[in-house]
């Protein structure tokens, strides 16, 4: 059984009775209008973003950060560039609310395709991977930290 | 005085567009919010765009949810169609004016699918989205609803401007040219290294052979997401890659989206007659066995 974050099983959980898609795109919508929160600070990165940052492929250019908060755990955050890219920042909203401060080691076994439980099956193809590649950055630093640890 | 939807828009005429009268300005369409005889479409990469706001009398058209057959890989068929047209209150005499997000990428997809059932009374608004909210137009989250209408479609044409894996092939043994339209990245078969990435869709990277690399986005001014002129269209395409206007040209990208706005450029802004959209593209391509690829 994957032992991911308790916070984000609750939210898949909430995301997987949706049917409707005027009901799912709402409360995307809503999430996606906390951005402002977890948009990366300055202390931690300054435009031009370093490329080692950016989640390749994903059409909004999005950027991924981790910084290390006292008790081993990680905080992460986010850019996305493009001005549209609300799915993307739904997506940034929703990783930093439910994988910010959990044991990297849980973190790390997100699975990807929480993307499709989220955004629904219908998601394009490009679209999927784009969204998934910012979960993998994010499980990618959490990884790093777990293994330092062990 | 507004110009009526025949006429080519003044803001567009003097760009030397071979068919000018398939574009139409934001001003354009803030004249024609009330006119019965246009349908605005809003087509999104990120569909929650719709939702969270769109152009006052706009309907949404998803290209996954709307324009594909929900089991196999392909279009809608007639029927589907015809329901999709009857949904959005449309009937073969409305102009239908397309608009979305990045720079009119799927916008100009759903264009060419409405190609395939002969919907010609078609338009892209010029610079899209970004445009419209960049002059502080207004948005509305109001969805409108109109009657059904009858719309009665040919079947689909898959033969003029779509074009599958063996005809592509035999195209690439004639050597004729191809335009892939994705990043250099994608073009080359470099590889993304990070554990768990999915390549793309595809098992082998690379190019069709003979392709050349003409990444979409070049024909779009970046600032405010409008087509380029006629004349730096063709610098680019003809002066810098050697395409000729009489070619048969074959466009392509990852699933046929991004090959679909090159498929416009060519077609309508710079008039060329035989441009084909192969939406097999990459993820097909990259995952036949025995055809030939190149790095």
């Amino acid at each position: 059984m994957a032992t991911y974050p308790e916070k984000l099983k609750e939210l898949l959980e909430d995301f997987a009775f949706i049917t409707d898609r005027n009901e799912r795109a709402a409360l995307l919508i809503e999430l996606a209008d906390r951005f402002p929160e977890v948009q990366v600070p300055e202390r931690i990165a300054t435009r031009p973003f370093p490329e080692e940052h950016r989640v390749p492929h994903c059409e909004s250019e999005a950027y991924v950060w981790a910084e290390d908060l006292p008790d081993g755990t990680l905080k992460y955050w986010f850019a996305v560039e493009n001005p549209q890219g609300l799915s993307a920042r739904a997506m940034s909203v929703i990783l930093d609310e439910t994988c910010s401060g959990q044991p990297p080691a849980q973190v790390a076994e997100v699975p990807t395709d929480i993307v499709f439980t989220l955004f629904g099956r219908e998601i394009s193809m490009g679209k999927g991977q784009g969204l998934m590649g910012i979960v993998s950055m994010v499980k990618h630093f959490a990884r790093e930290r777990a293994a330092q640890r062990a | 005085m507004t110009t009526p939807a025949t006429q080519v828009d003044p803001a567009i005429a003097g760009r030397g567009y071979a068919h000018p009268e398939v574009l139409v300005s934001t001003q354009w369409v803030a004249e024609h919010l009330n006119d019965p005889t246009v349908r605005l479409i809003e087509s999104d990469e990120d569909t929650l765009l719709y939702a969270s706001g769109h152009i006052p009398g706009a309907v949404q058209v998803d290209w996954t949810a709307d324009l594909n057959d929900p089991i196999r890989r392909d279009y809608l068929n007639r029927e589907g169609f015809e329901q999709l047209m009857s949904r959005i209150g449309v009937t073969p005499e409305t102009t239908v004016v397309f608009y979305g997000d990045k720079n009119n990428w799927w916008a100009c997809y759903a264009f060419w699918v409405f190609q395939l059932f002969g919907h010609t009374n078609a338009k892209i608004m010029d610079g899209g989205r970004l445009k419209w909210e960049k002059e502080g137009r207004p948005m509305t989250r109001e969805v409108p609803n109109y009657p059904p209408t009858q719309y009665r479609a040919p079947e689909r044409d898959d033969t003029k401007i779509r074009v599958f894996r063996d005809q592509v092939l035999a195209h690439v043994q004639a050597r004729k040219p191809l335009v892939d339209v994705r990043s250099p990245q994608e073009y080359t078969g470099e590889r993304v290294h990070m554990p768990e990435y999915p390549n793309e869709g595809a098992l082998r990277g690379g190019h069709i052979p003979g392709a050349k690399n003409v990444p979409w986005a070049r024909a779009i001014n970046p600032e405010d997401g409008t087509f380029k002129s006629a004349a730096e269209l063709r610098a680019i395409y003809e002066q810098e890659q050697g395409l000729k206007p009489d070619d048969d040209i074959i466009a392509y990208c990852r699933i046929g989206e991004r090959s679909s706005h090159t498929w416009f450029v060519l077609t309508y802004l710079l008039g060329y007659p035989r441009v084909r959209n192969y939406d097999g593209s990459w993820t097909e391509w990259g995952n036949l066995v025995g055809v030939p690829i190149e790095r």
